[in-house]
């Protein structure tokens, strides 16, 4: 593979035996593209994010512009494509911004002080976090400790973002907010986002794609307009309906649980 | 993105300036616990059975030759070696304690969390019973010698066990205080079959004392203490980094178990060395890294040579302390730590849950 985007060909992965990913290929996506990665719970969302980045023991290709991921090492892999976690930063005594310059200075160890600051500052702005940059991480809101997660992520200015439910612990104004600023930075960047997210709607709204995952396999991929309300039912086990605001933007309804 | 960030007005204060006002409370937090070390050391030299005023004191260390034949033999041989001995047994157990503290994300983690102490004791206790004299050096240095020894090889065998689990960090503690438990049992059963003399010893050893320093052991301990805040200097990035969680870390692409074993082996180290010339000394390398995180917050460049401070300037009081509380006599410093420290200790967590 040679031309620019991210693709993942055959990849398997597990724990202790026990298989969660089970020969999940990905076609191309292009730069400039957000795309949702949705399914119910346990069904690997999380570990094929790890895999990609090297986190979890994997077999398969992991292709990102060219490049095999999987013949770099861990901390090669997360310089290309940064990884939000689910769990929040830990609440403790290192205010936001030191808990950003840290990211920025062990994760990236060849910033100089200043372009670390400059890409803290800037991050911070891009999020609207400044308010809180001097504040202590165990004075802040769990969701406010997953913004300033986010933002450790996107300082590091990686070529794709993979990131783990970054919306789980935010009100509905940040939730708009975090996606917005990805969709943006997608944009001017070009970047390519791979996002994990149980809200449907959160999803077809704001991405470009949509990858269905169900138990360790891709069961369906295409983008919002072509989502199926039947895949609720398949997928999810509840009884539901793909509506339409006035707004055009794509709703899913739920009415019960199967 | 991009042009959002340029668009940003020029007038707007940079948060770099603003974070250094951070930066500037903590050197000066930092030079002031420096004098008070400095002024604790004086007092601590300056106290004893003996008057030494201070002028004289000063005097003698700047001049030796300005010095009677008994003031040199009590400033040399007794009160520096004692005062410095308790100023860089201090700096070792706070700056080991503030490094296991983050590698083991647990605030309650010291030197003695891992049983590295109990298997020092042990390993003193087997010296003092067996009337050991490694390869012909005498008592003297088998003691030592056979604390550090054990403490290592507890270590040792944590992070052996450990690693084979995937060095996580319950794992690690878990294994410690199965590790403490059999030390200290094995300790009993050496108490059990020692005789009165040789009890009294152990006993005594376990205690704490500063009255073991000499100028050779002083050496070695600040050899090993630098040596150790040299290496920690170089990983203050990846320890601020590990604050933000486990996760967090290894998502920066950071080796967080091989961070954890290499400062693990390090503290280890601090422990050992310092536990072989003093004995136990609890609680300074707990309270030492609560001190410097309240003053000094935990962005490592700063917390890490604050625990060490703060745990000399504790180790120090402590010295002075075990001086003047009775008269003439000097109560072992393994004693005066804990009733000094548990106070003050309680004072800061008090202090601590009014302010938040």
């Amino acid at each position: 593979m040679t031309q620019s985007g991210f693709a993942v060909n055959g990849l398997s992965a597990g724990y202790r035996g026990r298989k969660v990913l089970l020969d999940v290929s990905i076609e191309t996506i292009p730069s400039h593209s957000l795309v949702a990665l949705v399914g119910p719970n346990a069904a690997g969302k999380s570990t094929l994010l790890k895999a990609i980045v090297g986190l979890a023991p994997a077999r398969g290709e992991v292709w990102l512009d060219g490049d095999a991921l999987q013949r770099l090492t861990p901390a090669q892999r997360l310089r290309r494509a940064g990884y939000l976690p689910q769990t929040l930063p830990q609440a403790c005594s290192l205010t936001a911004y030191e808990s950003l310059l840290s990211a920025l200075r062990a994760g990236c160890p060849e910033l100089t002080v200043q372009e670390a600051e400059h890409n803290a500052e800037s991050t911070l702005d891009l999020l609207e976090l400044r308010p809180l940059a001097l504040r202590r991480m165990d004075q802040l809101s769990g969701g406010q400790r997953q913004m300033v997660g986010l933002a450790q992520v996107i300082a590091r200015q990686p070529r794709m973002l993979l990131l783990d439910e970054p919306t789980s612990a935010l009100d509905l104004r940040w939730q708009v907010c975090v996606l917005e600023a990805v969709r943006q930075l997608a944009r001017a960047r070009g970047a390519i986002a791979l996002i994990a997210i149980h809200d449907l709607n959160l999803a077809l709204r704001f991405c470009d794609r949509v990858l269905v995952l169900d138990q360790g396999k891709v069961l369906a991929s295409g983008t919002p307009a072509n989502f199926q309300s039947d895949l609720l039912e398949q997928v999810y086990g509840v009884e539901g309906r793909l509506e339409h605001c006035s707004h055009g933007h794509p709703l899913v309804v739920v009415d019960r649980a199967l | 993105m991009n042009a959002r960030i340029e668009s940003l007005p020029q007038t707007k204060p940079r948060l770099a300036d603003d974070y250094r006002h951070f930066v500037r409370y903590r050197r000066i937090a930092l030079t002031v616990m420096a004098l008070v070390l400095l002024i604790s050391l004086l007092f601590d030299i300056a106290t004893g059975p003996s008057v030494f005023p201070i002028t004289e004191l000063v005097r003698g260390l700047w001049d030796p030759s300005s010095l009677s034949a008994g003031q040199a033999v009590i400033l040399y041989d007794v009160r520096l070696p004692y005062a410095l001995m308790a100023v860089l047994v201090g700096a070792s157990l706070g700056l080991a304690g503030a490094e296991m503290q983050t590698v083991l994300n647990n605030p309650l983690a010291s030197p003695f969390t891992l049983g590295i102490s109990a298997a020092a004791t042990l390993g003193a206790s087997l010296a003092i019973l067996l009337d050991l004299s490694l390869f012909g050096l005498g008592q003297m240095y088998a003691v030592p010698m056979m604390a550090f020894g054990f403490a290592v090889l507890a270590t040792l065998l944590i992070l052996a066990l450990a690693h084979s689990q995937g060095a996580g960090v319950e794992t690690v503690i878990l294994f410690g205080i199965a590790l403490l438990f059999t030390f200290e049992a094995l300790v009993w059963l050496v108490h059990f079959l020692a005789d009165t003399d040789t009890l009294q010893q152990i006993v005594f050893w376990s205690m704490g004392s500063l009255s073991r320093a000499t100028w050779e052991n002083i050496a070695i301990v600040a050899v090993v203490f630098t040596f150790c805040m040299v290496l920690s200097a170089r990983s203050v990035w990846a320890m601020t980094a590990l604050r933000s969680g486990e996760d967090q870390a290894l998502s920066f692409g950071l080796s967080v178990a091989k961070l954890r074993l290499v400062v693990l082996l390090r503290v280890s180290l601090l422990a050992a060395t310092a536990v072989a010339f003093v004995g136990v000394i609890g609680f300074v390398g707990l309270v030492g890294p609560h001190i410097a995180r309240l003053a000094l917050g935990e962005d490592h460049r700063f917390y890490l040579l604050g625990s060490a401070l703060a745990g000399a300037i504790m180790l120090s009081l402590a010295s002075i302390a075990s001086k003047v509380i009775i008269p003439g006599v000097i109560i072992p410093i393994g004693i005066v730590t804990a009733l000094v420290g548990v106070p003050l200790f309680m004072l800061l967590i008090l202090g601590r849950g009014r302010r938040v």
